[in-house]
This record gives structure tokens, sequence and C-alpha cells, in this order.
């Protein structure tokens, strides 16, 4: 968090929001994650063009086209994979995944947990509704197991999974989780996990205005951790299964080293390859 | 052939190295029972004083180091009265179905004589043997087996005991099989590779410098050796956690501006259809190359088949105009590889090069191939500040791409559609705009003649793709020292479809012969639906593990359908 | 967290950065109800934005020039986020004016009781004078919303309803 601070502010809310106008129900959590985002990028002082927005389905996907920022909006779940490769490619750009619960931890479950574990240097940033919202209320992954829905009457019968705690076990470097009604507060995580090398998670909680109106009441259970970050992955893992899913903060600072095959400057002569297969 | 680590496709490999380096031309492909150690094994080797793409219509020697379980490759080695089978006198009995194709059967004792030998091994006596009989030098055949076993504990002098021995052994039986001698080549223009390492060389030439993939028989060999040597290059190959993944890594490295490439077979490619779809939308090069296996589901993953076809032509969903080329055999994997990329580049769309594990895994000594000309680059925007149109409906229908990193040109590659900027719309306009687009700008590119490989003129035609190509060019070779005029045409670009240059191909034809390895005769029902063929249409359409032989295109050629 | 803010330049880098989320909320507020068509609720926010836009330029005429600004976590709003701001999570797509500037109006006591309680809290008279003034102007500005608001009537009961389902997207 050392940084001189500059004298007038080079880059701020505007020059990261493109024209493109969310098509998020008013009162969605999205929107404050939304501002986080375009006030960490302005904090880090990150040329928009420097920076890549990539996501999967659903509303928080839709992120990439709202912002100044390069963006890949592809198919469902895969987002982290796309990620990898233009980070692999490219690796001076700020590459940062947006993705929901539905998106991350579902259909795209195997590619978060090789993700954590592949650990490139990225930023995955999930917005946590507990709920499908595109696709009108379906249970998600972080769904509780007796919320009644359409498809499922009476809940699921399926307990949530702990997100944080899958990314611990599968090696992320970076774990944290704020809420969207505190704009600042996820602004700060984002800088922290965007700064920290390798793979980082934040989970924000984004409350889903049309299919679970009681989450507005988030805002009175969400509660800021009471304790440092630790290095301890035993530490992290004890506190994150412990947990009530509403603590906001810094959980885990991980040292693994980054995934760093990256592609350098290419070579383009091919006789000496050629030469191996001559007869 | 032989079993539990008797190496029969070792010694294969070290036959067709020993006769390519004194100037034969050859190919190598093997058959292989399920086991991942010790099963039985086959190497079945052609060689000519002339390049070989494809095996004929029988074998002149085999060679059964024991009968382990041979039954399972009978149907793949045809034998005659004119066949020699040499067999090692430990290796039990051959079994009824050998015997009963008249070949003459020659009991040898390789391992008694390996025993006695210190080094020796009962397949380097085969080899030595073969060595001889066959006329190629053993100084050469010793010189590949020194190359290639000396790290497995191998001395030059056993080596060279064994072989010798082997070629006593030619001694105590009356035939001759010698090979025609080879004619003078220059030295430094051949090259001893596979289907699948020529695919990686093209894709290297074609200037990849990304590859994501994941593990699939018959395609993973072709990462193996790319691995390192993208490495060389500045480039990386890495292992994803599924197709779906590596489809999806190559893409966000080629919207990074790097030319990416993944490899798979059939069920691989089935998981990547969703990322392709979003390719051809979002307008972004991406190159895989699918080794076909005998399918559906795990099918046979260890021979070969054409029956990928449909699912590369069709297996998008929606309007989703994409390239489709197919190599026709070992050596064209490269030059049809390189051109995927070249392509993919210059048009923004995803190009499917369907190899298949015949050619991807066979082993042949073949010319260097061409270097292809250069192609047009993929067309990049520069920075700038003006309005930027990722999507703009250009006359030729590509528009520039931005690469990120590019000052005042940002976007979003999306797979919603979307319009000329890039913004999303659901609006008829802009989704009829962009359909046109993207359809075009395949439609209006100039394929040159590299669409298909004609070869002769004459009213009967035979229509073919891939790796059938080669026993569809020998038996039309055949054809017309009977007398017979014969056109071939090998398609090497299946999609888009060229309905102008296949119109003047056609010409004149009055018969078209169609030869295909796949049981629902894809090819056929693709040129049906596409081109238009002459009243008398007949065809080969047979699923694999069996290869297509040039007998029985020769057979239908000069006698019909008899049924 | 106490409010300390004992200098000039802190007290107008906090005035700056209240107006100037307000704006950017604003401008989102604007968006939303224009993606809802809600054309008039879309210009009272733009309508609004102009206004706050006005007090940016205000804070930066008297600091002389753009304040510098501190991380967005280092501000001492009492309030989630800056207090003028309405808050993420407010606002409803069917909501009628009456509710909106009723949002509005919370926006300006926040941003009254923000600069009052400066003014209490510093030990500096500068910094207390100047949000005494800050205070005023937005309790000024809350009188003037509250006429306005009368002029609106407020929601039926049912105002929410909505017969159609919500629309599947993806």
């Amino acid at each position: 968090m050392n940084k001189a601070e500059p004298l007038i502010a080079r880059y701020s809310h505007k020059d990261y929001k493109s024209a493109v106008k969310p098509i998020w129900c008013p009162g969605c959590g999205h929107f404050g994650v939304e501002s986080s985002l375009f006030r960490a990028l302005a904090y880090l002082e990150l040329p928009p063009e420097q920076v890549a927005v990539v996501s999967g389905i659903g509303c928080s996907s839709r992120i990439p086209a709202y912002t100044q920022c390069y963006g890949f909006h592809g198919v469902h779940g895969r987002a982290p994979a796309v990620a990898t490769g233009l980070k692999l490619a490219r690796p001076e750009l700020t590459v940062i995944v947006t993705s929901g619960d539905g998106d991350a931890f579902s259909i795209g479950g195997n590619h978060f947990i090789h993700a954590c574990r592949r650990n490139v240097d990225m930023t995955l940033l999930v917005m946590d509704n507990e709920v499908y919202g595109m696709t009108k209320g379906q249970p998600s992954p972080t769904t509780p197991a007796d919320w009644d829905s359409k498809i499922a009457p009476g809940g699921t019968g399926v307990n949530p999974f702990a997100p944080l705690a899958v990314a611990l076990a599968s090696g992320a470097n970076f774990i944290a989780r704020g809420f969207s009604g505190d704009p600042n507060g996820v602004a700060r995580l984002l800088v922290e996990a965007i700064q920290h090398p390798g793979f980082s998670f934040v989970q924000v909680l984004s409350p889903c205005v049309t299919y679970r109106p009681e989450e507005k009441f988030w805002k009175k259970m969400v509660h800021s951790s009471s304790v440092e970050p630790t290095h301890d992955p035993a530490v992290a893992g004890h506190r994150l299964l412990s947990d009530d899913g509403f603590t906001t903060g810094v959980f885990y600072i991980g040292n693994r080293p980054t995934y760093t095959a990256t592609v350098g400057t290419s070579d383009n002569d091919l006789s000496a390859i050629e030469e191996e297969l001559a007869i | 052939m032989g079993s539990g680590g008797a190496g029969s496709i070792t010694t294969g490999s070290l036959l067709l190295e020993a006769a390519g380096q004194v100037g034969w031309y050859g190919l190598l492909t093997r058959s292989v029972g399920p086991q991942i150690r010790g099963g039985e094994a086959l190497a079945m080797v052609r060689l000519a004083p002339t390049p070989v793409t494809g095996h004929g219509d029988r074998y002149d020697v085999l060679v059964a180091l024991d009968w382990h379980n041979a039954s399972r490759f009978i149907a793949e080695v045809p034998l005659d009265d004119k066949s020699l089978i040499l067999a090692d006198a430990n290796g039990g009995d051959p079994p009824p179905a050998i015997l009963a194709t008249g070949a003459h059967l020659v009991t040898l004792p390789f391992t008694d004589l390996a025993d006695e030998l210190p080094g020796a091994r009962p397949n380097l006596l085969a080899l030595g043997m073969l060595s001889e009989l066959l006329g190629i030098s053993m100084d050469s055949t010793t010189q590949a087996v020194i190359r290639t076993l000396s790290d497995k504990g191998l001395s030059a002098a056993h080596a060279t005991d064994a072989l010798a021995a082997g070629g006593q052994l030619t001694t105590t039986f009356p035939h001759t099989q010698r090979l025609a001698p080879p004619k003078p080549r220059d030295t430094g223009r051949y090259w001893l590779i596979t289907g699948n390492q020529a695919a990686a060389l093209g894709a290297l030439r074609g200037g990849v410098r990304f590859a994501a993939v994941y593990p699939i028989t018959p395609a993973t060999d072709l990462s193996e050796w790319m691995a390192p040597r993208l490495q060389k290059l500045g480039g990386q190959l890495i292992q994803a956690e599924d197709e779906i993944a590596s489809m999806n890594m190559v893409l966000g490295a080629s919207f990074g501006g790097i030319p990416s490439m993944t490899i798979t077979s059939g069920p691989g490619l089935a998981l990547m259809t969703e990322t392709l779809g979003l390719a051809v939308a979002a307008e972004v090069p991406a190159v895989v190359v699918n080794v076909m296996r005998g399918g559906p589901s795990t099918g046979i993953p260890t021979k070969s088949e054409q029956s990928d076809l449909n699912i590369a032509l069709y297996g998008l969903h929606g309007d989703a105009p994409h390239l489709v080329l197919a190599s026709q055999s070992v050596a064209d994997c490269l030059t049809t590889t390189q051109w995927a990329v070249q392509l993919s580049e210059a048009l923004q769309c995803p190009a499917i090069v369907l190899s298949d594990q015949f050619m991807g895994q066979a082993l042949t000594i073949c010319e260097r191939p061409a270097p292809l000309p250069d192609a047009p680059p993929r067309r990049i925007a520069s920075a700038g500040s003006d309005r930027y149109d990722r999507y703009a409906l250009t006359e030729d229908g590509i528009s520039p791409m931005a690469i990120p990193g590019t000052l005042g040109r940002q976007h979003t590659a999306d797979g919603l559609e979307h319009n000329a900027h890039g913004t999303p719309s659901s609006g008829a306009a802009d989704h009829l705009a962009q359909l046109n687009k993207r359809c075009t700008k395949l439609e209006q590119y100039d394929y040159g003649d590299a669409w298909a490989e004609i070869d002769g003129e004459g009213e009967t035609v035979v229509l073919t793709w891939g790796s059938t190509a080669a026993a569809v060019l020998e038996a039309a070779t055949q054809a017309r020292a009977s007398g017979l005029a014969v056109k071939v045409i090998a398609l090497r670009l299946l999609s888009p479809t060229q309905p102008d240059k296949m119109a003047l191909a056609m010409r004149g034809a009055r018969r078209a012969l169609v030869v295909e390895q796949s049981h629902s005769a894809q090819f056929h029902h693709f040129l049906r639906a596409y081109y238009p063929l002459p009243d008398q249409v007949e065809v080969i359409s047979r699923p694999g593990p069996l290869p297509i032989r040039p007998g029985e295109v020769l057979n239908l050629l000069l006698h019909g359908n008899q049924s | 967290m106490n409010l300390v803010i004992n200098t000039l330049d802190e007290l107008l880098a906090h005035a700056h950065e209240l107006e100037r989320e307000a704006v950017e909320r604003y401008e989102d507020l604007a968006g939303q109800m224009e993606v809802h068509n809600q054309p008039e609720l879309a210009e009272l926010f733009h309508k609004m934005a102009a206004i706050e836009q006005q007090h940016v330029v205000k804070v930066e005429s008297l600091a002389g020039s753009q304040p510098r600004p501190l991380a967005p976590w280092d501000y001492q709003w009492q309030t989630p986020e800056s207090p003028e701001s309405v808050p993420v999570g407010q606002g409803h797509y069917r909501m009628n004016p009456h509710q909106a500037l009723t949002l509005v109006l919370a926006c300006e006591e926040r941003a009254e009781a923000f600069f009052a309680e400066l003014a209490e809290s510093t030990s500096d008279p500068a910094v207390r004078e100047m949000a005494v003034q800050f205070a005023a102007e937005e309790k000024q500005h809350a009188e003037l919303l509250k006429e306005w608001l009368a002029r609106y009537p407020e929601p039926k009961a049912d105002w929410w309803q909505d017969l159609d389902d919500p629309i599947a997207q993806e």
C-alpha cells in the first residue's frame, strides 16, 4: 500500500467506464463492484489499455464491455482459461477475471481449481449473489440448501460449498472477501489482489435484488475481519472453515512462486529444429 | 510383430531409418494391443525407391518374433503365396489363418542365437537378417542401431556382431526379396518424420508460438514433440486441465496477438466446439489439429478413421463459418497445418486441421516440404484516438484487430452478437450484418490452387480426402497403366467450399468414385450437399481401423460396383 | 473510526471526493434509468449530477487546483461510502420521482451531517469555518429538495408490482 501519491489523479472512474450502460437491475450489488474495480485501477494508475478484463457468462460477466479496458467476453465458466492464455502471451498486461458464483464455481469449477493451482499472475473477482440471475433465479453452488426456487421446490437439499476454502486448498496465492455495499473496502482488496504476485481470488458478496431480495440484509450481516491476514495456510484454513461466510477482509497471503512459462521474444530460425529431422 | 518387449516397433523404425540413409523411401505404421507395456505390437514398413505415402495391398515379408495374440493383426497384414514368413523357432505356433494365406514359412533360431551372443536380442538378429535380405547396407543398419540403442547400453561391437549373425541367417533359406536399388538423391533434402511432427513443424513455420493442450491419443505425441522446440523459439506449450480449457487458453493467447494452437482427437474436439463458436463470433484466430481415430466416444483410440469430418464441418452451434482443412500425407501435415495457421491469422477465424492416426503416427522418409509462400499476416489496428470499430464492415469482411496494450483501441471481443463497434446487440440488422461479414471474409478470400491436389485427366474422377488419397493416387497410377484415364481430386480445403474451382475441375467428368474411411459416408454426403456430381457415382466408404488399400480402389475403377 | 481532519487540504480532498463520487453515482443512476425506460428519472439524475459537478468545480477553485486524492479507503467517511452518494443497493427500476428525490435528499442530509460532525470534531478553526460553510450549503440543498419532493406524490402501495416475469437473458 506504499505509493507515492501524485499531485493530481492521473486516472479516475470516467477513464475506465465505457459508454455502454449496464443492463443490471437498479439496486444490484454489481454496480458497487464496478465502482470498486474502477477505483482500484485508478489508484494503481493503470492505463486502461494495459488492463484486460476477461469474463464468461452471467450478470457479472457483462462487465468487460462496461469498461474502457480491453475486454474478452467468452463462454460460460472458461474465463480463467482465456485469462491464462492471455497473461502467458502478454505478461505485461494486468489481467482481471470477472465472474459470478455459477460461472466460477459450477460450470467453471474445474478451471477455478486449476487456475488457483497454476498460480498465473492474475486476479479473479467473483461477484457472488448465490443465484443464477441471467436464467431467472436458479440455485448456484453457494446457494443455501433450503432456498426455495422453481427448479428446486423446497430447496436443493445440497449444501453450498466454501469457495475461499476451495481456493486455499487449490493453491490460490491471495484470498479475500468483500461486500459490494462497501466499494472502498472492495477497492482496497482489489488493489492488494492485483499487486500480489500469482493468482489472487476475491469473492465479493453482491446482492441480487431481483431473485434474492432477502440479500439486502447482507449489509447487516457482514463484518470485517478482526485479525491480520496470515501467510500460514493451516491458520487460514481453520479460519475459513470456521467462518460464517460474512467475514470480509484478507484471509490468506501466500508466497508460492508465480507461474512464469510466458511467451518471450520469438525466434524465427527453425533451421536447428529442421536439422534434427534430416536423414 | 512380437509381444512382451520383443521390440518390434523399434526394429521397424530402425529398418526404415537404415533404408532411408542409403536412399530409399519408406513408411512405417504400427498396430498395437491394448496393453500399456508388454503388449503385442506390429510394425508395418513399406520401402521403395520412389516416395511412399501409403501401404500397398500385400506384404512381402512378415517377421514374427513370437505369435502371442497374433491373430489380432491378421486382418492388417495381407499375405499371399509369394510372401515370406520368418518366425522364431521358440515363438509358438502360427495361427491357422496365417498359414492359410499360403505364405512360405521359415523358422529361424532368433532367441537361441541371441542367448549365445553377448548384448544380442532377437529383434536385432531379425533386423540384421532383414537388412541382408532386402539389400540394405549393413553399415547403414549398424549406424542406425548404434544411434538409437547406444543409450540403452548396447555397445557398437555387440550391435555389429548381432546384426551380422542375423544377416548370416539368410543363407539358410532360398528366397530373395531384394529391393530395387535406390535412386541417387541429394543429401540434406530428406527427412525422417511423423505426421504429428510434421504438423507441429508446420505450425511453427506458420508462426505459432503458444499452444495449450490436453493429452489424447493419437495426438499427444504432437505436443510432446512440439513443447521443447516451441520453448527454443521463445514460445510456450502448456498442458491445460481439459480440452475446453486448452481451447480457451488458445483464444486468450491469440487475443493477445500470439498465433496459437491446440491439438486433439474426436472426443476432445467435441469438447472444444463451443469455444470454436466463440472464436468465430469474436473473430479470434486459432488452429486445432485434430488427429482422427476410430469413433464415436472412446472408440478405437489407436487406430485411424475419417469419421470426424461431420463434427469438423457441422459441429459448431449457430451459423458459424470456419476453416476446415485436411492433410493428405505425412509430409502434407506440415504444408496443410502451416497453411491453416496462415489462413486463420489472415481471416481471423478458427481453423480445424484434420489429420488422422495413420498419418499422425506414421514415420516416413520424405522430401523436405518446400516452404509455403508468405501469406498476408493478421490485420492489426495501430494506436489512435479516432473511433475504432473492432467489427467494422469492410469490403473483404476482415476488420483490423487491436492487440491489448494498443492505446485508444480498447474493445471487448464478444461472443454475444454485436454491432460493428463491438457493443452487444440483439438487433436483426446487426445480426445479419455480422453473419454476412463472417461469411463473406471466408468466401472472398483467394485460396489459390492449394484447395485440392488434382492428378491426371479423364472422364473418371476419384474424389477423396485425407490419408486415403495415398491409396487412391496409387490405384489411379495402376489404372492408367491398364488404359483407364483417371483424374484424382483430393480436397485439402473442405470449408469454405470452392464451387467454382470444383466445377472447373469436374468439367467433363462422367463417372465419379468417392473414396473415404467412414461408415456413414460422411464425405460422400458432404460432396452431395455442396458439389454437383455426375450421374454415375460409386462409393467406397469403409470405417477404420483397416486402411483402404490401392487394390480395392483399382478394382472399383476397373470393374465398377459388382454388387 | 473517529473523524479527525485538521487541515484545509484534507478537508478539501474529502469535499472534492464527496462531490466527485456523487456525480459518478448520479450518472450511474441516470444510465440505469435510461436502460429501464424511466426518462424522467434519468433526467433528474443527470440534473443532480450536473449540480454536483458544479460543486466539484467550486471545491477545485477553493483549493486552487484539483486536491491531492487519497486512497479510496483512507477517506474518513462515517458511512460505507462517501456520504453524498446514493448507496449501492438503493434504487429500483419501478421507482417514481418521489422515491428518487427521497434518495437524493438522504444524500444531502448525510453530507450535511458529515460536514457538521467534521466542524464539531476538528481542532483547526479554519477547517471548522469551511466545514460549517459546507454543512450550511448541504442543508440549503436539502431544504430545496424537500420543496421538490412535496411536488411529487408518494408511490402507490403496489408501486413495485410488475405483471410480467423477469426476462431470462442468457
